[in-house]
């Protein structure tokens, strides 16, 4: 019993020693965007706003954000519906094209990113102009394989006889195919949109050789800026993204929150 | 007819892969083997082992096994603790580790910056409590745990997700059979994680031998990757595709061989344990 109360609180501490290490970078940031100091940086000002007032009147960084999410919406959209079609497609093929297929949709999810991100520049400055659509091109090429991945396992569990089912009672294929097999794969589908859009919002390499002259996303514009003296801006920025994601996050998991609660009042209680 | 206009379906995204995962790759192997004037040559796949560029090319392997070995260690104990922690309705100890990976990896980069600049945080802790300065920043340590931070949820995820489809019964008949918590460990929970534990070495290691943003901002241009080789080799003063096309295959060729080795080990159920 003595042994394994020990083993209980090393593993405790071991998970609170991480969760500390892994926040703690956040914190840091998140503390410093309130520093009114930035020329000093570890070194504590007082307390100030005025990072978040340049961070929202700097057309730069805004320009930058609303570049990373109209990128990132539209490649894992039409990631989606691309990869989603496929996944639907490769039912009615054989075991071995699937493998091959499989097999090529591997490439740019194992490949380094700069391998990927270089290759397709060469394509694309041997053809066209760089621009917001060889971007876009290359975000859909790194992120459709996520789509694949996580609509996959799904397509190959499917029932197929309710959509069977939904033919023989008089339904066309589409309307079948909109109100029986797609809510069967929306779970999938979601998760591999939530994914790709992560994956997307994320990216550095590909976007670096792939982008055009005077765009930037968040990634590449940090890359190109973050010793010119906008840190502070770049902190505070880093608050509000956290301050998002958290909020996501809570709202996708209210349910586990209550139930959460709920078992802590009831420990309470008793 | 039904399975052909089904078939159909793959079509967009077959032309999709193909224009522009396969014919970029062909793009590249052909540029890594031609001059500027299109004559056929292997001095450009070859100059990787040209000390000047053999060296940052060892030097990213070295780095991405230290950051990947790391990674591993801190995330097998992570990955058994959060298993016992969480159930399958409650994950929510597990969504606590993937949060951080929402924010974007160059924020989080700058957030080592902050602390491990000489005038940085880390140091005026450590010069307050009377320790001397660490001049860990533009050092290899500084890449190492900036790309370890990075990337360690890629590690404890595959793993928690190998470990969380073990059955408990499993275990509970091993103890019942007079199994210690060694035997167990060892003869159940670690074999059963192999498939995890090869997705996290590779979902660690490619990104990791690649690196090059990380070591410009945590290494200061000391630390001179093979990344870094590539992209001035696309990028600089000096630009020259075939050059960068040439080192860009190495790195593809070391990648394939990985992937080799990484299907073997993977074996038949590797599909599902990315996430």
């Amino acid at each position: 019993m003595v042994r394994k109360r020990a083993v209980d609180a090393l593993s405790k501490s071991y998970l609170a020693i991480s969760l500390i290490l892994l926040y703690l970078p956040i914190l840091i940031l998140i503390i410093s965007s309130f520093n009114a100091s930035p020329r000093n940086k570890a070194v504590w000002g007082g307390f100030s706003l005025e990072g978040y007032g340049r961070l929202f009147q700097n057309d730069m960084i805004m320009q930058a954000l609303g570049t990373t999410l109209a990128l990132a919406a539209g490649a894992a959209f039409v990631s989606t519906v691309l990869g989603t079609m496929a996944c639907i497609g490769m039912l009615g093929m054989k075991k071995r094209a699937r493998t091959w297929v499989m097999g090529v949709t591997n490439i740019p999810m194992l490949n380094a990113d700069i391998v990927t991100g270089v290759a397709l520049m060469l394509l694309f400055s041997r053809f066209v102009d760089l621009s917001f659509l060889t971007m876009l091109i290359a975000h859909i090429t790194l992120i459709i394989p996520y789509v694949v991945l996580c609509v996959q396992p799904k397509v190959m569990h499917m029932n197929m006889s309710t959509y069977e089912a939904a033919l023989d009672l008089g339904a066309s294929p589409g309307y079948a195919f909109w109100k029986v097999v797609l809510p069967e794969l929306m779970p999938g589908v979601v998760a591999g949109f939530m994914l790709s859009f992560t994956m997307s919002l994320d990216d550095f390499s590909v976007t670096y050789f792939t982008k055009a002259p005077g765009i930037h996303t968040m990634s590449t514009m940090i890359n190109a800026e973050y010793r010119k003296g906008i840190q502070t801006e770049l902190y505070a920025l880093s608050t509000i993204v956290f301050l998002l994601v958290l909020l996501v996050l809570f709202l996708m998991n209210r349910k586990a929150w209550l139930r959460m609660k709920k078992i802590n009042n009831r420990k309470g209680d008793s | 007819m039904k399975s052909l206009g089904k078939r159909l379906l793959a079509g967009p995204y077959l032309i999709w892969m193909l224009l522009f995962t396969i014919v970029p790759l062909l793009l590249l192997v052909y540029n890594a083997f031609t001059t500027a004037d299109g004559s056929f040559t292997v001095a450009n796949v070859a100059a990787i082992l040209d000390p000047v560029n053999g060296k940052p090319f060892l030097r990213s392997i070295g780095m991405s096994v230290i950051v990947t070995v790391i990674c591993l260690v801190l995330s097998f104990p992570l990955a058994l603790i959060l298993r016992k922690y969480s159930s399958s309705k409650n994950s929510f100890i597990v969504l606590v580790f993937i949060l951080p990976m929402w924010m974007n990896f160059m924020l989080r980069t700058l957030a080592w910056r902050l602390i491990l600049l000489n005038n940085g945080l880390l140091n005026h802790i450590l010069t307050s409590v009377g320790l001397g300065e660490v001049h860990l920043m533009n050092t290899i340590w500084a890449v190492i745990l900036g790309t370890v931070y990075d990337y360690l949820p890629f590690m404890v995820l595959p793993i928690y997700n190998a470990l969380a489809k073990i059955d408990d019964d499993v275990i509970h008949a091993a103890q019942d059979l007079g199994a210690g918590q060694m035997t167990i460990l060892r003869r159940i929970i670690i074999p059963l994680s192999v498939p995890g534990i090869v997705s996290g070495i590779t979902m660690v290691m490619v990104p990791s031998v690649s690196e090059f943003v990380i070591a410009s901002m945590l290494g200061g241009g000391k630390v001179y990757l093979i990344g870094n080789v590539i992209e001035q080799a696309f990028n600089s003063g000096y630009a020259d595709i075939h050059a960068g096309s040439g080192l860009s295959l190495s790195l593809m060729v070391l990648i394939l061989i990985s992937m080799v080795i990484y299907r073997i080990f993977e074996g038949e159920e590797g599909e599902s344990s990315l996430w």
